[in-house]
């Protein structure tokens, strides 16, 4: 629940797509590069629109893998360096198998809000 | 930055033709905020028409850029059969319009999905791969001796480039980790230094409906392992969708290498160019991030730049789908 107004931001964010999908890309004359960067803009409040709707359980999927993986809980951009930094080090490398699958779901995650269709790929 | 002045751009090509021309048609094609391509048309007094294009860093240093090394290298790649616009002059400073140079334009497409989707390349793209590997051949055949100011980028150096560039940016990527330790485990050995193009990829060759008819952007050239081109061809992300045909998104390895072979190149040993299609998959993560942070950093700011950002999981999915 939340104090604002409607519209909500999801809300918000979708009339904006909408204005440019319909006025700007819609448009008669249009340059090339604005037509673009409207295409460009429109994939961004798609992803903002999913990231609002996706994010807060994702983040805390991910929280709950990493924590499993590394053995102990902590917050998601200390656990992902921490990570990274046994990955590069070696010190991860007898659970190989394990990082491997975990990363992928962490990938699977961002794709999910940055761009779903690329995991169709 | 405004578009190059027409009454100057007339003069210098005037100059060039020796004989009096006018611009028509000048538009603007593509380019960032530092680099701009323009096409336009040249007249003569006689009625001849000229299709060209004028490549510029605006704010460039006159008389000496990286513009005049990519008008040297398009020459000397002419003259080595590569499929290349022909160069016709570099700019002068008293011509006023920035560091750069006028080239003929090659007509075609460039935009990788009208190459792969469109009917009117459907006979060209059987041949795509066996033709790129014959202009890549005739590429890594060129004497750099001719360029001393490319510089020498071995895999080693890229490789430990990569990550300081990561580093950098501080923010974690566990994937890229994995392909760092992949990568730095079989770093393939250091090769006799060919000139490499350095953007060998669907996106920067003209196409028209018989094929390929030029191999553009020469701007990243350098020193290296020939097979760096090959692997970068068949980066997932220049396929553009049509994820099964490894070169391009339009063949497979069997024609590129064919005709790699026939246009003279060497053997290609197959896990050397799965080395550059992976380091070229986290290579390209790496500058969609890079070019975010040149967003964000305020260097440039651009929503496309931003949107990169968020691009970069892509190439962490493509290079976990590569690591065995």
């Amino acid at each position: 629940m939340t104090l604002q107004d409607r519209p909500t931001a999801p809300e918000l964010l979708e009339a904006v797509r909408e204005f440019l999908e319909r006025d700007v890309m819609g448009a008669e004359t249009v340059p090339t590069r604005v037509l673009f960067h409207a295409r460009v803009a429109v994939k961004v409040l798609g992803i903002v629109e999913r990231e609002l709707r996706l994010g807060p359980a994702l983040d805390a999927a991910e929280r709950e893998r990493l924590a499993a993986l590394l053995g102990h809980d902590g917050e998601v951009d200390d656990l992902l360096a921490e990570l990274a930094r046994g990955i590069r080090d070696g010190s991860l490398d007898d659970s190989r198998d394990e990082v491997v699958a975990s990363v992928r779901e962490s990938v699977r995650a961002k794709l999910e809000v940055a761009n779903p269709k690329h995991l169709e790929t | 930055m405004g578009a190059p002045d027409e009454d100057r751009l007339a003069t210098a090509t005037s100059r060039h033709l020796r004989s009096p021309a006018r611009v028509e048609g000048l538009r603007r094609l593509s380019g960032g905020a530092s680099r701009e391509t323009w096409a336009f048309d040249a007249v003569g007094e006689d009625a001849t028409r000229h299709g060209l294009v004028l490549r510029r860093d605006p704010s460039g240093y006159l008389g000496w850029s990286e513009r005049a090394v990519e008008f040297d290298l398009l020459r000397l790649a002419h003259e080595g059969g590569v499929s290349v616009p022909r160069v016709w002059f570099l700019l002068e400073d008293s011509d006023d319009l920035g560091s750069g140079f006028v080239m003929e334009r090659v007509e075609g497409e460039t935009i990788a999905r009208k190459i792969l989707r469109d009917d009117e390349y459907a006979a060209a793209r059987p041949r795509l791969a066996r033709q790129c590997g014959e202009q890549a051949a005739r590429i890594h055949a060129l004497d750099p001796v001719a360029l001393p100011s490319l510089s020498a980028e071995p895999a080693a150096d890229q490789l430990a480039r990569y990550r300081e560039y990561l580093d950098g940016f501080g923010d974690p990527h566990p994937a890229f980790e994995l392909g760092l330790r992949w990568l730095a485990d079989r770093v393939p050995a250091p090769s006799e230094a060919h000139l490499v193009h350095g953007d060998f990829r669907n996106g920067n060759l003209v196409v028209g409906p018989d094929g390929l008819r030029a191999v553009l952007d020469w701007e990243l050239s350098h020193l290296g392992d020939p097979v760096e081109d090959l692997g970068w061809l068949c980066v997932k992300s220049w396929r553009f969708g049509v994820t099964d045909r490894r070169v391009g998104g339009f063949g497979d390895v069997d024609e590129l290498l064919a005709g790699y072979r026939d246009g003279g190149g060497s053997e290609v040993d197959p896990e050397t160019l799965a080395w550059w299609e992976l380091f070229g998959t986290l290579k390209w993560g790496v500058i969609c991030q890079i070019q975010a942070f040149t967003h964000l950093n305020g260097a440039v700011r651009s929503v496309e730049l931003a949107a990169l950002g968020r691009r970069v999981a892509e190439m962490e999915w493509d290079l976990l789908e590569l690591l065995p």
